[in-house]
């Protein structure tokens, strides 16, 4: 990363020629925000979507897959909701601290907490969509013939994608927003120049705000994209 | 792809549920004659809706048979079986996230049929049940009402042109005034396509009106009176039937028959009510008491007089 802070810079890191804003620690001087997005702000950014890709990404594999066994064999239902409950209830930073032994300082520590935190959400979501199909329409695909195969992928899928869909918003959101937290154990994503801020003794504003405005802006972008892909595949629920 | 009108026969068909005191249908049998409707009606517990699942195999047989044309339902693949048999019930269900289209389209295309036929298909069945093919196939279920949603799911049975249709209370959740007019339009239509029907209700004037032949069963599935709707309302077999089809049923006899059913005599019509030859008895008969008449002049067609019935004419 930037590494100037780690060297445990001045009060005012020396950024060369610093600018009046700067050296008052303004809350957003426009020219640290210039010099330094190419090599603080955007690669911080990309870092913070790849993490928020690959959690939600697989966690949703995994929470669809889970939610399939709850919804064949209603009794473990109730035991798989209570382990996304309890992944959950871990604070993330217990987590980070349990994980540390095992997968070390890495990302994939990082992945692994913010994974198994998307479940919870997921898992209830998924499965309450493929609950919510009415009898009747169940009762007439099968009247006409439909396989129990081709009612899953016709009929319970198609109907359970709207509560599908929100369940994949608010974890993308809750991911972009706990996804922060990494950086308390390594240098990556977004989290990590609003770190540098706290930990600079003045706490440098301006840092702050743009590290942190930008993950606001993701959580809040990321939301908008996945309303209007909810909206663009489930024409027929807006009617309802 | 079978069209023709398929004969269905319940033999000693019996269907007792595990755990369940008593059976839901006991020893069932009757014909359903090729082409025809047969109204399986009776108080509820009676069984009706549980002996018309059993033809399509929604709830097994415990015992007995169905027969199909001569095949027992148990010798038929159950998906073939459902997907050859059109299925209507109350509540519809169709399938909520598909356009009117796919929705009528859902037994063709399992059925391996090309996207052009099934277009063609599609929109003839639109003008068949009386809505706009151009309209409304790209419509969402939720963007019609519910009695349209109705002529949709009789579409949508229809759709692989089957040679057995099972009806399951259809127009019961639907308002009176519609209710009545997709009744005659049923009617109408099975004019037409000459399908063999089984059509369950709880309401014996829609029996009356729709069977040609009527189901009366009672508690514990057992069947009570299997006839015309005439020998039915004339002739009930004994005080169950006869009280299940209403001290009324003198008058439900007379909407049976139409004044065109009777032979005018040509004495002078003046001043009397003028009634078109297609209305049903109970009707003529509730216009001279309301009028205090006693006798009226059939009109037919062209609106020429055709001549005078008299009250006793009608009750005869």
């Amino acid at each position: 990363m930037t590494g100037w802070l780690l060297a445990g810079g001045p009060v005012i890191p020396n950024f060369g020629r610093p600018s009046a804003c700067l050296k008052r620690n303004g809350w957003f001087c426009t020219d640290w925000m210039g010099k330094h997005w190419g090599d603080t702000l955007q690669p911080a950014l990309v870092q913070h979507i790849e993490l928020t890709l690959v959690a939600v990404g697989i966690g949703f594999a995994i929470a669809f897959l889970l939610a399939l066994v709850g919804f064949r064999w209603r009794i473990f239902d109730a035991p798989l909701g209570g382990l996304t409950d309890l992944l959950y209830a871990i604070p993330s930073i217990a987590l980070f601290q349990l994980l540390v032994p095992l997968t070390g300082l890495t990302v994939t520590t990082v992945e692994i907490a913010l994974t198994s935190y998307t479940l919870f959400i997921l898992y209830r979501n998924i499965l309450s969509g493929l609950r919510s199909v009415p009898d009747e329409v169940l009762e007439s695909a099968r009247g006409m013939g439909f396989t129990r195969l081709q009612t899953f992928v016709r009929v319970e899928l198609p109907l359970a994608a709207p509560a599908i869909l929100a369940g994949v918003r608010i974890a993308t959101v809750a991911t972009i927003s706990i996804a922060t937290v990494a950086a308390f154990l390594i240098q990556y994503g977004l989290g990590a120049p609003i770190f540098d801020a706290i930990e600079t003794p003045d706490l440098f504003k301006t840092e702050l705000l743009a590290s942190g405005g930008l993950a606001i802006l993701l959580a809040l972008t990321a939301d908008g994209l996945l309303a209007v892909v909810q909206r663009a595949v489930t024409p027929w629920n807006r009617l309802r | 792809m079978p069209s023709a009108a398929a004969e269905l026969v319940f033999d000693e068909a019996t269907k007792v549920y595990p755990g369940r005191e008593g059976a839901a249908v006991d020893h069932l049998s009757l014909t359903v004659p090729a082409g025809e409707i047969c109204v399986l009606v009776g108080p509820s517990g009676g069984g009706k809706t549980t002996a018309l699942k059993l033809v399509n195999r929604l709830i097994p047989l415990t015992g007995g048979d169905i027969r199909i044309d001569g095949t027992s339902i148990l010798d038929h693949d159950l998906v073939e079986l459902r997907r050859s048999i059109g299925y209507v019930i109350q509540q519809v269900g169709l399938f909520p996230h598909m356009t009117i289209e796919a929705n009528i389209g859902t037994v063709p295309k399992l059925l391996g049929r090309d996207r052009k036929w099934i277009r063609r298909r599609v929109a003839e069945l639109l003008e068949l049940v009386g809505l706009d093919p151009d309209k409304d196939r790209k419509r969402f279920p939720a963007e019609l009402s519910g009695g349209q949603r109705q002529r949709v799911g009789l579409a949508r049975a229809l759709a692989a042109n089957p040679s057995l249709m099972l009806m399951d209370e259809p127009f019961g959740a639907i308002d009176p005034i519609v209710r009545a007019r997709l009744q005659d339009e049923f009617l109408r239509l099975q004019h037409e396509l000459r399908k063999t029907v089984v059509f369950v209700t709880h309401d014996i004037d829609e029996a009356i009106k729709l069977g040609d032949r009527i189901a009366i069963l009672r508690e514990g599935g057992r069947l009570a009176q299997y006839d015309t709707p005439q020998r039915i309302l004339e002739q009930p077999v004994d005080d169950f039937v006869a009280d299940f089809v209403g001290r009324d049923r003198a008058l439900k006899a007379l909407s049976l028959r139409t004044l065109g059913d009777l032979e005018p005599t040509s004495a002078a019509g003046d001043g009397l009510p003028r009634l078109p030859a297609e209305t049903n008895l109970r009707d003529a008969l509730a216009v001279l008491i309301a009028e205090h008449r006693e006798a009226l002049v059939v009109v037919g067609a062209d609106g020429r007089a055709l001549g005078v019935v008299k009250r006793e004419d009608l009750l005869r």
